[in-house]
């Protein structure tokens, strides 16, 4: 780790020239939140989204090195036009020094492209696609809260592990739900199972039901939800209607968030398994942000993502004060040196991909009996420990890990 | 012989099935648009937003005063229709004289509105709706398991199509509609009061879609942009019915259910463009649609 951020400072030295200086540039810390306020990812992400950020400024203090810490927050509408025309924006004639958040793939890999160009950090906690730290991962960026692989083999492998060996699946026609679907059947054969069959539904698609008449007859012991948001609700809600989940076939929501669950309902969902990278009722501490998180929120509970975009706040701002810059290159190696304790993740590192490795939790939603008020939806079924979790670094084929290792002379997975 | 495409015939009917029950409601969306059209030569882009709006006064009704879903059947279109008549009266009437482009236009503006406001106040997950507990369960009818509510949506649909039927075929205040649509100053000159029959008629339309989204609400997710979705297709099926033709969009809704329905089980990737597929073709063909007259 230490050889990598050397090699990356050596880099910039070089490159970045006058710019370089120290301390806080044009004065001010500016976090630009940059996320769906009002498609179909608003309410896992959105509004909440900035509150969290908020929060994580106010109790950092309001200012870091003696310079005041701004949030500003604009609607990228879920196209990758939208959010990079806003980006530039923020960057070139508004002083943002970070954009955050960022749901939506194709508009997190744009953003992607334009916050290394320009070397401003990009903190994503939102989008799914491993290809952020992957072929496409930058100096400047963090992947935080989760990504599709992650998701995918944790319930992947836990189903077949309990005995769901054969799989259909269910799957968006696009390239988020074709990429979700690859990373879970192959969790699933790795872990023995076998995958009987797919479909591949329009998107977004308000009828399911016929999707779902094939998947019941394929006899698949698992139907997997290659979708996500609306599509995702849809296809619960109508498995049921059908008979489908009572008739001894099960759901592996691929890509569930809290919020969905809320939408749908216990008695709809109960039992369906997911992975979460966070649960507001874990323990004490979660309980204590979420509930601080709530009084802002008119008592909704946050999505992971949610309490994730205000750890990577916190943690970005913790790495301009031991940075003494808010140069995004060395503040995101800092972010990569120092490690992550706190509400949302324990002993947790982000690797020199950018990828944010944590422990995620295996779910199970409640019966409505079982449940005992508004938001009491999970049962933790077992943690899956970070290096479980996430797809190893060498397979994620980053450039810069791959250059670092030629540099040093080293494997690629040989850095932390 | 039956099996086609490695399809067996019990899972076609399945699919069939399904297709009637999406066709129930693409014929009674399509039965409000045609009849705005034909009366009042609006273009009514509302249309989805006035459906998402009947599914949320049902909910709305659940959640704050307990009223359950028979009632909601009735009262929400009549809510909604009374939105409906204070858009025509205030502002719809304004455009009569002027191309349809301009209602179009007015109409499609007012959908943004009414949606923007809704996903504002209730976000875009939607809410939950159960289920009316006398519509639970389901019938097993050997190739599929058919859940009784499904059975109930295209029974109420067929119901809804043919009572509009019938009140404009055979009823005398169908016939003076009938005969405002030809020639509305012919009609004034024989004392009848066109324009109130217009406000009641696209109240009525108004009703149809709200209609619509009460019998949705349990199925579908009940989201500020769930008629957003729908309303293209239903305007397709206008135009392959024939604008304003009552029984075509009626018989058009059922059939492009159906196909959309075959289409899932043979090529799913195309179920979402076989709609615009066939209504490229219609318009080809035949430029005033199935049932329409040229005009």
């Amino acid at each position: 780790m230490r050889l990598a951020s050397g090699v990356l400072g050596a880099v910039f030295l070089l490159s970045a020239g006058p710019a370089a200086a120290q301390g806080i540039s044009n004065d001010v810390v500016k976090l630009g939140v940059l996320n769906d306020q009002s498609g179909v990812y608003a309410d896992l992400a959105g509004q909440g989204s900035v509150v969290a950020a908020q929060m994580a400024v106010e109790d950092f203090g309001g200012t870091v090195l003696g310079k005041t810490i701004q949030v500003v927050s604009a609607d990228h509408q879920n196209k990758p036009d939208v959010g990079s025309s806003v980006a530039n924006q923020w960057i070139d004639t508004e002083q943002v020094d970070a954009i955050v958040d960022v749901p939506t793939s194709s508009v997190a890999l744009a953003i992607q492209e334009i916050t290394r160009r320009k070397n401003v950090a990009h903190l994503n906690s939102t989008a799914a696609t491993t290809d952020l730290t992957g072929k496409a991962c930058s100096p400047t960026a963090v992947h935080y809260t989760y990504d599709t692989y992650a998701l995918a083999n944790g319930t992947g492998r836990a189903l077949v592990q309990q005995g769901g060996d054969t799989w259909f699946f269910i799957t968006a026609d696009y390239a988020f739900g074709h990429n979700l679907e690859q990373n879970t059947a192959e969790a699933v054969k790795k872990a023995g199972g076998k995958v009987v069959g797919a479909v591949r539904a329009p998107f977004p698609n308000n009828d399911f039901s016929s999707f779902l008449l094939q998947a019941q007859a394929s006899q698949a012991k698992v139907i997997g939800l290659a979708n996500a948001g609306g599509d995702t609700i849809n296809s619960i809600k109508q498995a049921r209607e059908f008979g489908i989940t009572q008739a001894g076939q099960r759901l592996a929501g691929l890509l569930v968030f809290l919020s969905d669950i809320h939408s749908l309902g216990l008695e709809t969902t109960q039992g369906l398994t997911l992975t979460t990278g966070f649960y507001w009722d874990k323990d004490d501490e979660t309980r204590e942000w979420s509930k601080r998180w709530a009084e802002r929120m008119n008592g909704r509970m946050p999505t992971m993502v949610q309490a994730g975009v205000y750890s990577v706040v916190m943690h970005y701002l913790n790495a301009i004060k031991a940075a003494g810059t808010d140069d995004a290159k060395t503040v995101v190696a800092k972010m990569k040196e120092m490690p992550i304790n706190d509400f949302f993740a324990k002993n947790a590192r982000i690797r020199q991909d950018g990828r944010m490795v944590h422990d995620m939790y295996l779910v199970q939603v409640k019966g409505p009996q079982e449940s005992k008020g508004a938001w009491d939806y999970y049962n933790i079924l077992r943690t899956i420990p970070g290096d479980e979790a996430f797809m190893p670094m060498e397979a994620g084929n980053c450039p810069l890990v791959q250059e670092a290792a030629t540099k040093n002379g080293q494997p690629a997975g040989g850095a932390r | 012989m039956f099996e086609l495409i490695g399809i067996p015939p019990q899972a076609l009917f399945g699919q069939l099935l399904l297709g009637l029950i999406n066709g129930a409601f693409y014929a009674v969306l399509s039965l409000g648009l045609a009849l705005i059209f034909g009366l009042l030569n609006i273009i009514n882009f509302t249309h989805g937003a006035q459906y998402m709006m009947g599914a949320f006064v049902a909910w709305l009704m659940l959640r704050y005063a307990g009223i359950g879903y028979w009632p909601s059947l009735i009262v929400a279109p009549v809510v909604v229709a009374v939105v409906g008549i204070v858009i025509e009266r205030l502002l719809l009437r304004r455009l009569y004289h002027l191309d349809h482009l301009y209602g179009l236009l007015l109409t499609f503006g007012l959908a943004l509105i009414i949606e923007g406001t809704f996903r504002q106040i209730y976000g875009i997950s939607g809410q939950p709706y159960a289920i009316p507990k006398e519509l639970s369960g389901g019938y097993d009818l050997g190739f599929m398991f058919l859940p009784t509510y499904r059975a109930w949506v295209v029974l109420a649909s067929l119901a809804a199509c043919l009572g509009t039927w019938l009140l404009i075929e055979k009823t005398r205040l169908g016939a003076y509609l009938r005969a405002g649509t030809e020639n509305a100053t012919l009609v004034r000159a024989f004392g009848v009061n066109v324009p109130v029959m217009v406000t009641l008629t696209y109240g009525f339309g108004v009703a149809l879609a709200a209609f619509a989204g009460v019998l949705a609400a349990p199925i579908y997710s009940v989201n500020p942009l769930m008629g957003s979705n729908l309303i293209i297709v239903v305007f397709a099926v206008v135009v392959i019915g024939g604008m304003g033709s009552i029984l075509g969009s009626v018989i058009t809704g059922y059939a492009l259910g159906l196909i959309e329905g075959l289409t899932k089980v043979f090529y799913p990737e195309a179920s979402s463009t076989v709609i615009f597929i066939i209504m490229a073709i219609v318009l080809l063909i035949k430029p005033a649609g199935l049932f329409g007259r040229a005009t």
